[in-house]
């Protein structure tokens, strides 16, 4: 039996199929646009090989492609055929969803396992392996909204949000431009200097630092999202009061995490530097900001997200016309979910981008690391 | 020896900077009213003296910076001077936020545990989902959380469980990132030795593993019991002037009643100050029952 290899997920999903042959049609009978015969018999097909010859000692690479392409191809046509029959998916349809998944389970522990001998390989299964999990995320909740008719001001299916976005790009890029490349963007930037400006003073000066750390300690872990009405009362209801709450909600991070990283050189290090008789400002900037990098980078990465929820959550307090967060807050007041999903989309995607542009910088700058060196970042 | 050098090197400075803090809240707030005060002076042709002047700026009913003792005021007032099982005492709308913030973050520290073992042990769901797990927090979850507040009460759920849901989405991160780590943290040597003890990863898993990730896991706890407040506050958000401290934020927005929004800043930050006291002092006591040497 060596030639044989046994696995659960591929067990279970034939196990699925079995099920599924008594609970047909996939549809139920009075379905708008029903899926032919042959195309259930195709679908079964598919699951059943596919996990049939996962069970055959081939090659890792082999035994990838072909879950890879039986669990998308059915779950494809899966997805197709609820097209024109929304809410109208019998048990067998879920059934064979979750076939389909277990296959896509399979390929990824296959695919993990793998190693290969090319860094473009590597690189390749880094993103491949995350990216057939966050696609089959979005399969099950599209095949779960369409084929059970979840209304769509409940929870509006990816293909509705995805054709919103496509629709309302001028709309978005208003609200991205408000939101992020103005409160964002500007707030970070003071909040994080000045964050930093501070710790250097509180470094120079030993009782500063010593009044300063414990209050930063305590302050960050205090609900600071609260200070956004006073802001907005403050600054107004334009970009200003939001960019003063990203400031105020990034300061601290960066103080504290500053503070800590400037201790960071080693003693040695030090000593070497005092008998190169080297002046404060000498050590500072060639020895002790290098070393203090990782954190203060580690700083910026949290800020990149604070900054995110502080200008959207400052936007429930009052706006002018556009924003993310005014956006949000009005469309779901006229349950336009899907707007309301898209502007989350756009938010995620934007904080993805922001969030890498951080780490990316972080890689060229402080590559000695060896958190980077051993390239598991 | 060691009570004087707490006193020159944690009490004296820490002590320095509040005051000056709070002298600079009392010159900011004296120059913030100003405009305000002077303009009805002039309406009611009044020309008080500098001092009567400063004296009247620190107590105008809707500042723009509300001096400290006015909050301070309130927040007696609301506090200890109030029933507190009335609307406006500021102990109810604690306790009403206390409670989904208390389950969110029970259910996100164990949804963060759960996460962190399956990750250590399985290197599919370390490949696949670890990067999700970050990738989920560069969503600005709470800048929507009224969002699926609305939706759920649209659903007929109301009341805590929707608010804890939030507290658990935020809560949830720090835990497993700190966990995982935690698991991974005992050195190669340990594992060795384990094995030549014919250990099964099981004994492997509550010998070693376990025992390890303790101080990761609490350190964690602290950050995600303090993110799991600020969830529940925004998520009282859209329920209006309910209760609650993020609904008395909200209502004091809407009647520009300044003191009112401090006072309920403050009762949030003293919350939150005592959440994470929670926490520390059970670390501390978990870390001398394992056998811990006092730092």
């Amino acid at each position: 039996m060596r030639s044989f290899h046994f696995s659960w997920q591929g067990m279970l999903a034939i196990l699925f199929c079995l099920l599924a042959i008594p609970a047909l049609p996939l549809l139920a009978a009075d379905a708008a646009a029903p899926v032919s015969s042959g195309t259930t018999f195709v679908i079964f097909i598919l699951i059943v090989a596919a996990a049939a010859l996962s069970f055959m000692r081939l090659s890792a690479d082999l035994s990838a492609a072909t879950l890879f392409f039986g669990a998308h191809a059915a779950g494809w046509l899966l997805i197709a055929g609820i097209s024109g029959n929304e809410g109208k998916a019998q048990a067998s349809f879920f059934i064979l969803i979750a076939a389909a998944w277990l296959l896509a389970w399979r390929c990824v522990s296959v695919l993990s396992s793998m190693r290969s001998h090319s860094t473009a390989g590597n690189y390749t299964l880094r993103l491949l392996i995350p990216a057939i999990f966050g696609i089959w995320i979005l399969i099950i909740w599209e095949a779960v909204t369409r084929g059970a008719g979840v209304s769509l001001v409940l929870l509006p299916p990816p293909s509705a949000i995805g054709a919103r976005i496509a629709n309302s790009i001028p709309t978005l890029w208003i609200d991205v431009r408000q939101t992020i490349l103005t409160a964002v963007l500007i707030g970070y930037i003071i909040g994080c200097a000045s964050g930093f400006v501070v710790a250097i003073l509180a470094d120079r000066f030993a009782f500063l630092r010593r009044g300063l750390l414990p209050i930063g300690n305590f302050v960050s872990a205090l609900p600071i999202i609260g200070v956004a009405p006073i802001m907005v009362m403050w600054f107004g209801f334009d970009w200003q009061s939001k960019a003063a709450v990203v400031v105020i909600m990034t300061f601290f991070p960066m103080l504290v995490n500053t503070v800590t990283g400037l201790a960071a050189a080693g003693n040695m290090e030090r000593d070497l530097m005092r008998t190169y008789a080297s002046s404060y400002w000498q050590t500072l900037f060639k020895l002790r900001l290098p070393a203090a990098a990782p954190f203060i980078f580690n700083a910026l990465k949290i800020n990149s997200t604070l900054a995110m929820i502080g200008a959207i959550v400052a936007e429930f307090f009052g706006t002018p016309m556009s924003g993310m967060g005014f956006r949000i807050s009005t469309e779901n007041g006229r349950l336009n979910l899907d707007m309301v999903w898209a502007e989350i989309a756009v938010a995620a995607i934007a904080g993805s981008v922001f969030y890498g542009i951080v780490a990316i910088i972080e890689r060229m700058v402080t590559f000695w690391h060896p958190s980077i060196r051993g390239g598991q970042a | 020896m060691e009570k004087e050098q707490f006193f020159k090197h944690k009490f004296l400075p820490v002590t320095t900077i509040v005051l000056a803090i709070i002298l600079l809240w009392y010159v900011f707030a004296a120059a913030l009213n100003a405009p305000f005060q002077r303009d009805l002076d002039r309406r009611g042709n009044v020309t008080p003296t500098a001092l009567e002047f400063i004296g009247k700026t620190l107590s105008q009913p809707k500042p723009t910076l509300p001096a400290p003792h006015q909050v301070a005021q309130n927040v007696f007032e609301n506090t200890f001077l109030r029933v507190p099982t009335s609307n406006r005492s500021l102990v109810y709308n604690a306790w009403i936020t206390l409670a989904p913030t208390a389950v969110g973050f029970a259910f996100g520290t164990i949804l963060g545990v759960l996460f962190a073992v399956g990750i250590v042990h399985l290197v599919a769901l370390d490949r696949s989902l670890m990067p999700w797990i970050i990738a989920s927090q560069t969503i600005p979850i709470l800048a929507i959380a009224p969002t699926i507040i609305v939706v759920f009460s649209a659903l007929g759920i109301d009341g805590l469980i929707p608010k804890a849901l939030i507290s658990t989405y935020l809560s949830f991160f720090p835990v497993t990132v700190g966990m995982t780590k935690g698991l991974r943290s005992p050195e190669i040597m340990h594992l060795d030795l384990m094995r030549t003890y014919n250990a099964s990863s099981w004994q492997t898993f509550w010998k070693l593993r376990v025992p390890a990730s303790v101080p990761f896991l609490f350190t964690s706890m602290k950050v995600a019991i303090a993110a799991s407040l600020v969830g529940t506050i925004v998520g009282e958000l859209p329920t209006g002037a309910v209760a609650g401290i993020g609904a008395k934020l909200l209502a004091g927005s809407y009647y520009s009643q300044t003191i009112d929004i401090w006072a309920a800043l403050v009762a949030g930050s003293v919350l939150a100050a005592v959440l994470v006291g929670i926490v520390s002092i059970a670390a501390r006591i978990v870390d001398r029952s394992m056998g811990g040497r006092t730092a």
